[in-house]
Formats: C-alpha cells, sequence, structure tokens
C-alpha cells in the first residue's frame, strides 16, 4: 500500500509461473523428507527437556550467585526453545508427517500461558492466511500499535513506544490476550458469550499452572533459595519474552515490507498468495545458532511461503527462493538482528505520530468501521 | 491416608513441577522401557530366516502383560521417520526365560514396514508396542489330534504355538513356492526328526497351488482334527468351504492378517462415521466441502492446507493430497488435513 507498488512490474502470466515455481520448491522439500529430520526434531526436544531439568536443578542453589547466573542463563535459552524451534513450529503442524502422537499440532502444549488451541487459531489460521492485510491480520500492530501509514492515527498511538516496550517484556500475556480478543470482548455484551468464557476461563487455567510452576512450586523446592530462584525465573520469563518479541518483531514490521488492503486479497490466486508473503515478511540474517534460537523464524519470507514446512530445511529452501527474487525483481528484505531491531523500533516511534499525508478512506474500510 | 492416595497426591504435585509437560516426558529420556510408561520394546536383535524373511527379538517394556500362543502383537515401526503400525504374530514361546518375545517377519513386494524390519531395522531401536491379542489361540483342552494348515508367513502364528505346546498327533502342511522359501524350515525338520511333527510341504512353484480336496491325500484323517489355517484368503475361503461342506466347521480356526484391502481410486463413496452420513465424491473436491454440503459440522480453517485447523481421522480407506497427489491410506492415528484431501475410494472419516 506504499505509493510505488513493488510488484507492479510482473505480469499475472509471472505471478502464477512464481507460483509454480515455488511449489516445486516446496514438493522437492516433502519428498525429501524423512529419518533424519524426524531425528532432527527429537534431538532438540530432547535437548530442551535436559537442559530445563538440569537448570532447574542448578537453581535449587541459586543462593549462589554463579548458580544464579547458570542456571537462569540455562533456564532462559530452555524456554527460548521449547517456545521458537519446538513450540511455534509443531504448532504449524510441521511434524505432523511423522504421526508421531507426542510430537503433533493436535497434542502439544508449549511453556506460555496462552494455550495452543487458541494460539493456533490466531496465528496459524488469522496471521499466516491473511498475513499483512489491514483489518484482517491482526498480527499488524497486535490491534494496539499502529505500523503502517495507511492505518488511522488516534491519540491513543502517542503511547506507542511505551506500548510496545511493556508487550516485549511481558509478551506471553500480550499474546494471550491478543488470542482471546480480549480488547474486543471485554464489551459488557460479549463478556457474557459462553464460548468467550470458556476460552477465557482456558486461558485463566494455564496462568495458574504456569504461574505456579514458575513463581511458587519451584522456589519452595528451592528452600533457602527461595527468593533468588524466584527471580531467575522471573528473568527467565523476562529474557524469553523479550527475545521472542524481538525476533517476531522483525518478521513483518521493519522497514521496506508491505501491508495489504483487504479489497487487495479478493479472488487472490495461488501465486499472488506467494507474493503476498513473499513482500508482507522480512528475514533476519546470521548464523546457524542464531537461526536456531529465533526457531527458524530469521527465515520468516520462507516460513510465510511454507509454513508446514519443518524448520531445520527453511535455510536450504532460502537460497532458492531468494533465487527467486532475484529473478523477479522483488526486493528480499532481510539484515543482521540489531539494524531489524532497530528498523521495527524506529517505524513503531515514528508511526506514533500522525502522517503529513492525511489518510483518505477507501469505501471498503468504512464498511468495516461500520461493521465493527 | 492409603498409600495410592498419597503416590497419587505425589504424582500430583510432580506434574505442577513439570507443566505443561508430564512427569512421563522427562522419565522417558532415561527409562523408556519403564513400568508405567506407554508400552514399547527395544530391538535388541535381528536374526535372518530366508532370504526375505527375518525374526525379530523384541525387549518389550515393564508393562508388558504377556500373550497366548497364536497371538499377535501391533508394532508402531519409524520408517523414514512416519510412524507406521502393523500387526505380527509372535513366533516366541509364552515361557522364554529371558523375557524377550519374537516376531517373523517376511517382506512383502513394497512393504514399507516389513522391508524395513526385514533390510534395515538395527538392535537398539524402540518401537511402539500394543498389548498382544487375537483369539487365533489354542484351547484349554488338549485336542487329541491337531492340524496346522499355513501358507507362506501364515506359519507365523503357528510357529508361536509349536514351539509353545506339545501335542500328541500333530500334522502340519504347510505352502511355499519353494523349499528355501520355508520359514523356519530347519527346525520343523528337526521336529519331524523328533517325530514330534508330521510335516508335509508343498511347493507350489512345482506343485501348483495346494487344492483343498487333495487334504483327503495328504491327512486323510484331517476332519477328525482340530484345525488351525492361516494363509492368504483364497486358501481360508477354500477350507472354510471345505469344512463346512464336511460338516466341520467347529472344528476349523483361522487367521486373516489382512482383512480388509485398500480400493484407491479417484473419488467414491466417503462416509462421516460419527454422524451416521455418507455421500458420494469426486476426487477433485476437498474432504471438507464434500462434508460441510452434507450437512457434517467439519472442523475448518485457512482452507488452504496451512493451517492445520481441520485435521480430522481417516478411519478407514484413502484418500489424496489435492496439492501432491499422495495418496494416505487409513490407519490408526493418521489425522488427514480435509481442505486438501479428496476420496480416493470409499473413505470413512471420523466426524
Amino acid at each position: 500500500m506504499t505509493a510505488i507498488d513493488p510488484t507492479a512490474h510482473l505480469t499475472a502470466q509471472q505471478i502464477e509461473e512464481l507460483g509454480r515455481e515455488l511449489d516445486a520448491i516446496r514438493d522437492e522439500v516433502i519428498a525429501d523428507r524423512g529419518e533424519k529430520d524426524a531425528a532432527y526434531i527429537r534431538k532438540v526436544i530432547s535437548a530442551q527437556r535436559k537442559l530445563e531439568l538440569v537448570s532447574r536443578g542448578v537453581l535449587l542453589f541459586s543462593i549462589f550467585p554463579p548458580a544464579w547466573l547458570l542456571g537462569t542463563a540455562g533456564l532462559s535459552v530452555a524456554k527460548i526453545m521449547d517456545n521458537m524451534e519446538i513450540g511455534h513450529n509443531i504448532l504449524h503442524g510441521q511434524w505432523d508427517w511423522m504421526r508421531d502422537p507426542k510430537i503433533h499440532s493436535t497434542t502439544w502444549e508449549w511453556d506460555h500461558v496462552s494455550p495452543s488451541e487458541q494460539w493456533k487459531h490466531s496465528h496459524n489460521e488469522l496471521h499466516h492466511t491473511y498475513t499483512n492485510v489491514i483489518g484482517k491480520d491482526n498480527d499488524l500492530g497486535y490491534g494496539i500499535m499502529r505500523v503502517d501509514e495507511d492505518q488511522k492515527w488516534h491519540p491513543f498511538h502517542l503511547g506507542q513506544p511505551l506500548w510496545n516496550f511493556l508487550n516485549a517484556c511481558f509478551f506471553e500475556y500480550g499474546i494471550a490476550a491478543y488470542d482471546l480478543e480480549l480488547g474486543k470482548n471485554l464489551h459488557k455484551r460479549r463478556r457474557k458469550n459462553p464460548e468467550f468464557r470458556a476460552r477465557a476461563k482456558a486461558v485463566g487455567r494455564k496462568i495458574r499452572k504456569q504461574v505456579l510452576k514458575d513463581y511458587v512450586i519451584h522456589p519452595l523446592l528451592s528452600g533457602p533459595s527461595f527468593l533468588p530462584t524466584l527471580a531467575a525465573t522471573f528473568t527467565a520469563n523476562l529474557v524469553r519474552n523479550v527475545w521472542t518479541h524481538s525476533v517476531i518483531m522483525c518478521g513483518h514490521f521493519p522497514e521496506g515490507v508491505q501491508v495489504f488492503e483487504r479489497r487487495s486479497i479478493k479472488g487472490e490466486t495461488r501465486g499472488q498468495w506467494y507474493l503476498r508473503q513473499m513482500m508482507g515478511s522480512a528475514n533476519i540474517s546470521g548464523s546457524k545458532a542464531m537461526h536456531f534460537m529465533t526457531g527458524n523464524l530469521s527465515h520468516q519470507i520462507e516460513h510465510h511461503l511454507f509454513p508446514d514446512l519443518p524448520s531445520n530445511r527453511y535455510a536450504e529452501v532460502a537460497v532458492k527462493v531468494r533465487a527467486l527474487f532475484e529473478k523477479y525483481e522483488l526486493e528480499y528484505v532481510t539484515g543482521p538482528l540489531p539494524k531489524q531491531v532497530f528498523s521495527a523500533w524506529h517505524k513503531v516511534f515514528r508511526l506514533s505520530l500522525p502522517n503529513k499525508k492525511p489518510e483518505v478512506e477507501t469505501p471498503d474500510r468504512e464498511q468495516e468501521l461500520v461493521a465493527a | 491416608m492409603t498409600s495410592t492416595a498419597l503416590r497419587s497426591r505425589a504424582w500430583k504435585l510432580l506434574e505442577m513441577v513439570t507443566t505443561p509437560l508430564l512427569p512421563s516426558d522427562y522419565l522417558d529420556l532415561v527409562s523408556p522401557l519403564r513400568a508405567g510408561a506407554d508400552l514399547r520394546g527395544r530391538i535388541e536383535a535381528v536374526h535372518p530366516e530366508t532370504g526375505d524373511a527375518a525374526t525379530i527379538v523384541i525387549r518389550p517394556g515393564r508393562g508388558w502383560r504377556g500373550h497366548t500362543a497364536g497371538q499377535y502383537v501391533r508394532i508402531g515401526v519409524d520408517v523414514d521417520g512416519v510412524r507406521l503400525w502393523r500387526a505380527y504374530s509372535l513366533t516366541s514361546p509364552t515361557d522364554r526365560q529371558d523375557g524377550r518375545v519374537t516376531i517373523t517377519v517376511k517382506a512383502i513386494p513394497d512393504g514399507k514396514v516389513s522391508n524395513h524390519l526385514v533390510r534395515r531395522a538395527k538392535p537398539g531401536t524402540l518401537i511402539q508396542l500394543d498389548q498382544p491379542t487375537g483369539d487365533f489361540v489354542l484351547p484349554e483342552a488338549k485336542p487329541a489330534k491337531v492340524l496346522y494348515l499355513t501358507a507362506g508367513s501364515g506359519i507365523t502364528p503357528v510357529m508361536g504355538m509349536l514351539r509353545d505346546t506339545e501335542f500328541d498327533d500333530v500334522v502340519m502342511v504347510h505352502c511355499a513356492p519353494q523349499p528355501h522359501d520355508v520359514i523356519f524350515r530347519d527346525e520343523l525338520h528337526d521336529l519331524v526328526a523328533d517325530k514330534k511333527l508330521r510335516l508335509t510341504e508343498v511347493h507350489t512353484d512345482t506343485d501348483g497351488m495346494l487344492d483343498i480336496a487333495r487334504l483327503d491325500e495328504l491327512v486323510p484323517d484331517w476332519a477328525e482334527r482340530e484345525t488351525w489355517a492361516c494363509g492368504p484368503a483364497g486358501l481360508l475361503d477354500a477350507a472354510e468351504e471345505h469344512w463346512s461342506q464336511h460338516g466341520v466347521h467347529e472344528r476349523l480356526h483361522t487367521e486373516r492378517f489382512r482383512p480388509s484391502i485398500v480400493v484407491t481410486g479417484d473419488g467414491g463413496e466417503v462416509t462421516f462415521s460419527a454422524t451416521g452420513k455418507s455421500v458420494d465424491a469426486d476426487g477433485a473436491t476437498p474432504l471438507l466441502d464434500v462434508g460441510e454440503e452434507a450437512g457434517v459440522l467439519m472442523p475448518s480453517g485457512c482452507r488452504m492446507g496451512i493451517c492445520f485447523g481441520c485435521v480430522t481421522p481417516l478411519k478407514a480407506g484413502a484418500v489424496r493430497d489435492l496439492r501432491t497427489g499422495e495418496i494416505t491410506e487409513a490407519e490408526p492415528g493418521v489425522l488427514i488435513q480435509t481442505c486438501v484431501s479428496a476420496a480416493a475410494g470409499p473413505c470413512d472419516i471420523e466426524r
């Protein structure tokens, strides 16, 4: 929706050809998917569990500062692994093909206050289908921020750097509220909706369990190390939240990423859908360790094109995808983490102020407002 | 407080410690065969029997309840990373001292699991197990005369019986293409040498298929014998008819390995068993649309194969992935994405 459409040079035929080429990349991975991939995810899960176990064990003695540091660092990494490379990807169905009921999108539960079931709906279904479509994809600013010039400015947005900072610190709660569509559902009439109440109850249960574990049981087990362990688990959650928030912000917010109008996706073809995913996502460049710690969401573009391919394959897929970007003369938005984080934050600050150019309401958006 | 109540309290506390995982998720890392774990087994050895058959020695987990001779067990094996379940007869005697059990597998052409087990399975591999089951077993009261009628890998449950229980008068008629295809041939001939068994081998490559009428000549007193038969459907159908015609069908016990053959085609009758509806579907319409049109409440999501919001168990039959053309056949635990799958022959969707 920027002034210049970066895909304007492509003919409809070219876009469909691009779609076929992407399908071919996908088919290649699926045909080759097998034992090695299964061994990979099993190894990661087992490593995560061992790391968490050892870290929690070390934290039993967190009264000693070196133990506190080591345990907190280990637990932070374990929580990041659980949420990113394991949880996010399993819940996408990336490993369903293994037919292992213990590593399956229908049974997996993660170390997060948002229950898997609810997250799958808002993330897999809404965000991945309607990526970056204003009014359809609430991931665009999570409903609390303005991340594109075409979104209407409101004085509330003046505070968005602060909202974004708070959201980063308590990201898992932000996501839970977001999955619940809390803002929309707190209206008097909607609050009583039994379906909403059931979902809210599920979130409450999950929060209770998570809080009890991290802030009561484990500190209690630590005895004299009660307070240091409490601080350690709080820190680990904070680190995990800030890290995941940063990575996720880099996926769709940096400069150069496109957003789309609701009208533009009417009757969208497969090729056009692919093109929207390509233009609506951004990558993070870096080392293997970096890709691992982001759950391979550093390959956000590839993830959005093929959300159900095993994450360990995104790196090899990226080479082919990037070649297509070049072939079709499209911009592959990528950069190192600090640059992308800065770019995303810069946008958050910039758009907290109104635009110079007054916004023109499209009939489509007006209808939306009436409907809302 | 009773010790059971105490244990369950302790377990609840442990669950609070490990949430959202379960304590067993951690215990599985160190002791997958322990009591209380999901039933698993570890492959300890693979012994070739013939060119295309092998015996797999399995140490079952502590939860194994033991089997009766002639029963089979379902095992879940990861082949190329995909867990596949198959049933195999147990061939070990029930009183094996070391607690191991064996299955004997014949590699069938294009058989994913059988070829994997015979040619690629490695000692040390964990497999999933179900408790043994099946009523193709010996009666508690010993029959005076026994006939075992088997063909090919149909010999496996009978071998379990032969190794387990001795009878005074046992005759076996076994069919295999050639002598070297006879699984357990050396052991059978040892039993014959010890006069514990009378054996007739029918080599179908030279003798042709066994004509059931030839039994009169091979085992003149067949009708007086308690008979256990296992082999291809053709043989069993013929045997059932033969025994019925002679009014002795109650003496015949049969075991069929593959009761249903999945028919794959283009489209077919789709049954939504939970709702009790069935409709004809073509090979191009997603099952999600088929279900919704039939008024079945179908879970759905993105409708383009990316969100996994529509996955539903496939109870029977086969479906085709509309994107890749890949066929998925029903097996326990198999879920399909209904929005990108179409009927590939008759199928049953659990909705």
